[in-house]
């Protein structure tokens, strides 16, 4: 069966940490968590690690595998170089809680800050909406995501320059994006996303989108075209003309 | 004793997937100040693993499509062992409660003329499946997640705090229930992040802890599915029915080895997928049993014409009830008919062209490109039964959804609860259960918490017991035994003996063995502190795994008979005699095991029966049924479920 690989994990928690040498089975087919276990089951069982589905579906067990922030689930030892140690560290844009958990509690709270779903009025009689596939399809891309936040944490914004009060990061521009894009929403998170969101932090440099392990393309697709819906609405000379007019003709 | 923090609320909700998350909007609807407690961060639930869609009879893509037809089909589904009064609600309510999802944000597939969109899947005679491609689960709890936080904005609003009536306790564990005599007092645990304990002190509570898969070996099942709804409910004198069956779903991955059990949806056969064995034959059509005979083609060229001319041809064999499918594929591999790594093939890459494949199933196309090398748009899967779903669960009153037993306040919803899918459950009536009847267990634990003039109290001496019963794995340390290598030798046990097929010998071997792994769960020590100790979990985790195992093993062997999901090898005929029997397991005086009673079914109600043939209730019924039954049958043969839906019909 399996041969002994040399495996270097973190092990610590917020007072400080190491990597940890370990002599481990691996197998045919095997990916990062399989081995992560293998340790639990035979010679740490208190080594502490998230994960639930391990099938890349629930965003669980994200960590920075050989410096790569990856899914340990969807890591497959294949296609590591197994010649030399393989490092799993936690994700490093979050405070360590022990070992591989790390603190993610700020992702939900920013949830908090963006203004929610607010459907129009029902289309038909019966309570119900019409909605093309076309604008279905455009929105659940940014649904597919799975809340890994590997985005947040290989963004230099909050990764590096820790902004975390200042800008929601990659994780939650899609999930705003999701919400503006949505066919039935009427909601506005123009204003919210330039100041309190801080989408101008972003420059664009698509590490984000290099890292979803779900494919999103959070930049291009949601970034983007937020960015020039900020744009239109508060740098636009023409558009803010018309829009003082109409509002005068409004009132 | 240990510093303890004390929590009250109104209701508390243990477990944040589709049923709780939905039980918990209903309770902070209802004004109660409601609590969430999830074993994971919050949004990662098992929930979020549901691929195919959530079943309600809309009616958007086959408009003969009702409630009634969706009620014939779960109780088929479940062999007629189904509380017929909650496969009535579910089918009832679902449409409405799917609807209800589209005004929290969710974003359902669409229909050319824009409502949402039905799939095909097993069991079911028409299209009836709500999805979003192939992560509906997802979407499912995004959605109930999103919902939840605008609530807590609008709590926000009102008090300036965002968790003034509805808090989620992320990775939290609920080790034991507390009584006030027979009423719910609190729920007792442990943070996982830092081994802290809390009491959560409540009149109300709902359990909404999913299934127990966690006892086999392949399963598709997350860690968390180790059983502790069940368990809670057992040790707080409520009791478990039909805990004898088990879902093996009959498509997970099987190779390579580290991915064994991970599901492969359904909608790969609904949507047009079929199964060969390894001489390449689409084995299926040699297994439709005589009760199935009328409903499924007897040739591949009937079957294929039903994908796209439903109403004059009958469904492929590849759809029928999963307990069906997953028996007949053991039968193909056991016949030496399997592929080197012991499953069959699921192909649809011959069948359906490469961007209906990438539209469709997006993400088993990631799933087997990133774990197994396999494009599934070009080669087929290798695939074989994987435990997925327990049927059995708590005991519950349908309408209300309360647990039975002695104890009040106590309510469950989703796979912990039993009943609702009788001996096999139907792929998408998962999804729908979770919010038909976490709705019902929020609105009703909220109002039995209302009608309550004084709150039950927690005695200081349960407190005590229940924190020694959490620390006691960290006392014993490294003199305990490795909970790992107990959990491995459990989960060879339930695997080996109580899986898929069952025999006498080796069910009274099991209980044998259970009995010595009881001792050495109470053995089980944890290296290292209380911060984040996975071994600490795990060895808390393994006395709900333990006893829940128990009560599968010997109903397992009580029930000679074969009906769903329980085969029995020594008894292969269905019993219409077994049919009138539930199996109700409770904690033993001791409370240490686990006693079995017999208890019969409720009757169908006479417009519910008429819904059927009589040639088909023949072969489930025994004659003297079926001769109380006449009369009331024949009164009620006017429905007929090709009319309009009439609500009123048993409503």
């Amino acid at each position: 069966m399996g041969s002994n690989r040399h495996f270097r994990v973190w092990r610590g928690d917020d007072t400080g940490g190491q990597l940890e040498d370990f002599d481990v089975e691996v197998n045919d087919g095997e990916v990062v968590l399989d081995i992560i276990h293998r340790l639990q089951a035979t010679q740490a069982p208190d080594l502490a690690v998230r994960w639930n589905c391990k099938a890349g579906k629930c965003g669980s067990c994200s960590a920075e595998v050989n410096g790569s922030p990856k899914l340990m689930c969807m890591t497959r030892l294949n296609d590591l170089p197994l010649d030399k140690p393989v490092t799993v560290e936690p994700m490093r844009a979050f405070p360590p809680v022990r070992d591989l958990v790390t603190d993610v509690s700020w992702n939900f709270r920013v949830k908090t800050q963006i203004a929610p779903f607010k459907p129009r009025a029902p289309d038909a009689p019966d309570g119900t909406w019409r909605i093309a596939q076309s604008d279905v399809d455009r929105v659940q891309e940014f649904r597919k995501c799975i809340e890994c936040f590997l985005c947040q944490d290989v963004c230099h914004v909050l990764r590096e320059h820790h902004l975390h009060d200042e800008f929601i990061g990659p994780r939650f521009l899609v999930y705003a994006a999701a919400l503006e894009m949505h066919p039935l929403d009427t909601g506005d998170r123009i204003e919210a996303l330039r100041k309190a969101h801080g989408i101008g932090f972003c420059n664009i440099t698509k590490c984000c989108t290099a890292v979803c392990p779900e494919q999103i393309t959070i930049t291009d697709n949601a970034i983007i075209p937020l960015k020039e819906r900020v744009v239109d609405e508060f740098f636009d000379p023409l558009g803010r003309l018309l829009k003082v007019y109409s509002r005068r003709e409004g009132a | 004793m240990t510093d303890i923090q004390r929590e009250p609320y109104d209701v508390v909700v243990i477990g944040a997937g589709g049923a709780g998350l939905r039980a918990a909007i209903e309770a902070r609807l209802a004004g109660k100040r409601t609590a969430i407690i999830s074993k994971s961060l919050f949004g990662k639930a098992h929930t979020v693993m549901a691929e195919g869609g959530a079943a309600a009879s809309m009616g958007n893509v086959n408009s003969n499509d009702n409630w009634m037809v969706h009620f014939r089909d779960t109780m088929r589904g479940g062999k007629f062992l189904n509380n017929f009064r909650m496969a009535e609600l579910h089918a009832k309510e679902a449409t409405d409660r799917v609807w209800e999802l589209e005004t929290y944000g969710a974003l359902f597939d669409r229909t050319p003329d824009g409502k949402i969109s039905q799939r095909n899947f097993g069991g079911h005679e028409y299209p009836r499946l709500a999805h979003v491609g192939d992560r509906t689960g997802l979407e499912m709890i995004r959605t109930l997640q999103q919902k939840i936080v605008s609530l807590q904005q609008d709590d926000f609003a009102e008090t300036g705090d965002y968790e003034a009536n509805l808090k989620v306790y992320a990775e939290c564990a609920i080790t034991d229930l507390l009584l006030d005599g027979d009423r719910v007092a609190g729920a007792f645990g442990y943070f996982r992040e830092n081994g802290n304990l809390i009491l959560f002190e409540a009149p109300a509570i709902v359990l909404a802890t999913g299934g127990v898969g966690k006892s086999y070996k392949v399963t598709s099942n997350s860690w968390e599915y180790t059983g502790d709804g069940h368990a809670l409910a057992l040790r707080a004198g409520s009791t478990l029915i039909n805990m004898e069956f088990l879902q093996f779903h009959p498509t997970g991955m099987v190779s390579p080895p580290s991915v064994k059990g991970i599901l492969v949806t359904e909608s790969v056969r609904g949507d047009g997928g079929v199964l060969k064995n390894s001489d390449g034959k689409r084995f299926m059509f040699d297994y439709v049993p005589d009760v199935f005979r009328k409903q499924y083609a007897e040739t591949e060229e009937e079957a294929d014409r039903w994908y796209t001319d439903p109403d004059r041809n009958r469904r492929p064999p590849e759809l029928l009830p999963r307990d069906e499918v997953a028996r007949a594929i053991n039968t193909e591999v056991k016949a030496g008919r399997g592929t080197e790594a012991g499953g069959v093939y699921l192909d649809i890459a011959s069948r359906r062209p490469a961007e209906f494949i990438l539209k469709r199933l997006p993400s088993m196309y990631h799933q087997f490109k990133e774990l197994a090398d396999v494009d599934i748009t070009k080669q087929p899967m290798e695939i074989g039964p994987t435990c997925h779903y327990v049927m059995g669960g708590v005991e519950v009153d349908p309408d209300t959804a309360a647990a039975a037993g002695r104890v009040q306040g106590l309510f469950a919803a989703g796979e912990v609860s039993g009943g609702m899918h009788g001996s096999n459950r139907l792929g998408g009536n998962s999804l729908s259960d979770l919010l038909v009847f976490g709705k019902r267990a929020g609105e009703f634990a909220a109002a039995y918490a209302s009608s309550l003039t004084e709150r039950p109290t927690v005695s200081q001496a349960a407190i005590d017991a229940a924190a020694t019963t959490a620390l006691a794995p960290l006392e014993r340390g490294d003199k305990g035994e490795n909970p790992y290598a107990v959990w491995h030798d459990l989960q060879e046990v339930m695997q080996g003996l109580v899986g898929i097929i069952r025999r006498k010998g080796e069910l009274e071997e099991s209980i044998k063995l259970l009995g010595d792994l009881r001792v050495r769960v109470a053995g089980v020590g944890a290296i290292g502190g209380r911060k984040f100790n996975p071994g600490w979990h795990l060895a808390l985790d393994l006395r709900n795994m333990l006893i829940v195992s128990e009560c599968t093993a010997r109903a397992a062997l009580e029930r000679e008979e074969s009906r769903g999901g329980h085969t029995r090898e020594d008894f292969p005929e269905m019993d219409s005699r077994w049919r009138q029997v539930n199996l109700i397991c409770a904690l033993n005086a001791t409370g240490d095991g686990v006693e079995l009673t017999h208890k019969p079914l409720p009757t169908l109600r006479p417009e519910l029966l008429g819904l059927f043939d009589e040639s088909e209730l023949s072969k489930y019924m025994t004659k003297q049924e079926l001769t109380d039954y006449e009369a009331a049958a024949a009164a009620a043969k006017q429905v007929t479920v090709h009319d309009t839906v009439d609500t009123r019909i048993g409503g």
